[in-house]
């Protein structure tokens, strides 16, 4: 082998033995697994498909991926375009612009389980403040954390708030996008909503894209805060109101370490990771003919 | 550039612009006023629940089962506070947190950036090869290997000790990797080379030419390595059973579970532990925002 190969080996091998260990030995066990029924404490025991053909039986499965997959699918797109939204007023030229960027990415830094708590309170069907607020203007209160109607949409709002990643980055891009081709526009008497459709959208949708593929990957592994917004004071693995909250991620926790289903839980891990997979595919086949690289 | 600092712009136009843009938004001086408004407004919607948490927390009991619910009080208290601080041992967490997100530091400054210098500056077959593997375990749900990899710190019996924690830091994380490279080739090759010439060897040029110059990057680094450390909730709930062992987000979390409609004193214990994050933030945001930037990824 040339030199310089085992010299970049060398310096790389932190990582690259990291993920011998704690990656490419656990995807193989992870494997093994799913096809075993295993509860910790005896042997694995090799069962083959029978976790796989359990989980397309088992209702709580299908309630899980169909919870998450709604998060996906209606969540991402929402709070993308709210990240969008929170870029572009943050990228017109005011003073004290830094400030205001300042303000929105604020919460992103707060602890997930601090900002979950926030949002119960905020959430209080009697005396919380959105409710409040709702109230006020004559709007309808749902019963945001008791209503299984209302529980992900909760979620998806409370996901609102956090949008500062993404935010940065769509600045970042819109940082990118040409002057040049804004004032090529404004000669060819392009208004505000043209200039944005037909400069600003094509010019940043490889980023677009990129972030819907991070954040759906992302909320496909969602559990913290459904596990936090479930939480009752007894029950601590809640799904909230009729499991409406059984978020993927959720029920594979409670398969692994509250019924210690380590096999059971192995195959939901390769279910997640297979649509995961199609969802990845899927996005990038769709955008295909959506998305306009600039040659550079 | 210069000439745009002292030009009569309405709305200051940045460097670079050129001076047709800047009559284009002077025609337009009227369009500020709106501006402002339109920025207000979703500042306001941002700030609101940190108005909420904070004047909840200095409220008295009473007042804030109020309807309408309202911003105000006529009894600012620190009840709550004491509340909170009386129900669980918050400097023991703020240690064991502190103590896990400083380690989780360290590790991820020494291993990441030396697979990094060896991705951005050490040329060699294989490389490109090696930095699409590292991007693409980015995309592996982490619930593949959550489970053999607990078996494993099981067996060893180590479980219930901060191991799990702290060992996988030492070996670098891809978006770190990623966002060290992306800082590290645009340091000029020809210091590199200079260096090179005078025989200092790659390890002497990582830590005497590469890691100086990147300041910027490290401390971006370790901003983000120290806040997801501080708010990881998932591995310290598999891992951590004792309660002298709990991080805030475990110690928080068990407090909502016995004091959860204690509304005041969760609103104080939420602050208390937010406060660091928010003060690091408001200190290092520049290198936070441009590490964003470096990789495009959250």
């Amino acid at each position: 082998m040339h030199r310089s190969v085992l010299r970049g080996l060398l310096f790389a091998s932190p990582w690259i033995v990291g993920f011998v260990i704690f990656q490419l030995v656990p995807i193989a066990a992870s494997a093994y697994f799913s096809l075993t029924n295993f509860n910790l404490f005896q042997d694995p025991q090799f069962v083959g498909l029978r976790n796989y053909q359990r989980l397309a039986s088992d209702a709580l499965f299908w309630k899980s991926l169909l919870n998450t997959l709604y998060l996906t699918v209606i969540g991402v797109p929402v709070s993308l375009t709210a990240a969008l939204a929170a870029a572009l007023a943050l990228n017109m030229r005011v003073r004290g612009q830094s400030l205001f960027r300042l303000f929105v990415f604020l919460p992103t830094v707060v602890p997930v389980v601090a900002a979950t708590y926030i949002w119960r309170w905020l959430l209080n069907a009697q005396y919380g403040y959105v409710n409040g607020a709702l109230g006020a203007v004559g709007l309808g209160q749902p019963l945001w954390l008791d209503d299984p109607f209302w529980t992900k949409p909760a979620l998806i709002l409370m996901s609102l708030w956090v949008t500062g990643s993404a935010m940065v980055v769509f600045l970042a891009a819109l940082q990118d996008v040409p002057e040049t081709y804004y004032e090529a526009a404004v000669i060819d008497g392009a208004g505000p909503w043209a200039k944005f459709r037909h400069v600003t959208l094509p010019l940043i949708s490889p980023v677009i894209l990129f972030e819907t593929i991070i954040a759906g990957i992302f909320t496909l592994q969602y559990f913290t805060q459904a596990f936090l917004l479930g939480q009752t004071r007894l029950n601590a693995a809640s799904g909230g109101p009729e499991n409406s909250l059984l978020v993927y991620g959720l029920y594979l926790f409670q398969q692994a370490f509250v019924n210690l289903n380590m096999g059971y839980a192995s195959a939901m891990a390769w279910v997640l990771l297979f649509v995961a997979l199609a969802g990845t595919w899927l996005l990038l086949r769709v955008s295909r003919d959506r998305v306009f690289y600039a040659g550079d | 550039m210069q000439a745009t600092e002292a030009a009569p712009a309405p709305a200051r136009a940045p460097n670079g612009v050129l001076p047709v843009t800047r009559q284009l938004s002077g025609r337009r001086v009227g369009g500020a006023a709106w501006r402002y408004v339109v920025l207000a407004v979703v500042s306001a919607l941002y700030l609101f629940p940190f108005v909420v948490v904070l004047t909840t927390s200095f409220k008295p009991a009473d007042e804030i089962f109020k309807l309408p619910p309202s911003l105000g009080s006529d009894r600012w208290t620190l009840d709550n506070y004491r509340a909170a601080l009386d129900a669980m041992p918050f400097g023991r967490y703020l240690f064991n947190t502190a103590l896990i997100s400083s380690i989780t530091v360290v590790g991820q400054l020494l291993s990441s950036s030396i697979v990094a210098y060896s991705l951005a500056k050490i040329r060699w077959r294989g490389r490109d090869a090696l930095l699409l593997l590292i991007v693409a375990t980015m995309m592996l749900p982490p619930q593949v290997t959550m489970i053999p990899v607990y078996i494993a710190w099981s067996k060893l019996g180590l479980t219930g000790t901060y191991l799990p924690l702290l060992i996988p830091q030492f070996f670098g994380l891809p978006f770190f990797i990623f966002m060290l490279r992306q800082f590290f080739r645009g340091i000029p090759e020809e210091l590199i080379d200079a260096a090179r010439v005078e025989g200092a060897s790659d390890f002497r040029i990582y830590r005497s030419v590469v890691l100086p110059l990147s300041r910027p990057a490290l401390v971006a680094l370790s901003i983000f390595a120290f806040m997801w450390a501080w708010t990881d909730f998932l591995l310290p709930l598999i891992y951590i059973n004792d309660p002298e062992q709990y991080t805030l987000s475990i110690g928080l979390y068990s407090f909502f579970s016995e004091h959860g409609v204690e509304w005041g004193a969760l609103m104080a214990a939420a602050t208390l532990m937010s406060l660091p994050l928010v003060l690091l933030f408001l200190v290092g945001q520049r290198q936070f925002v441009r590490g964003i930037a470096l990789t495009g990824i959250k």
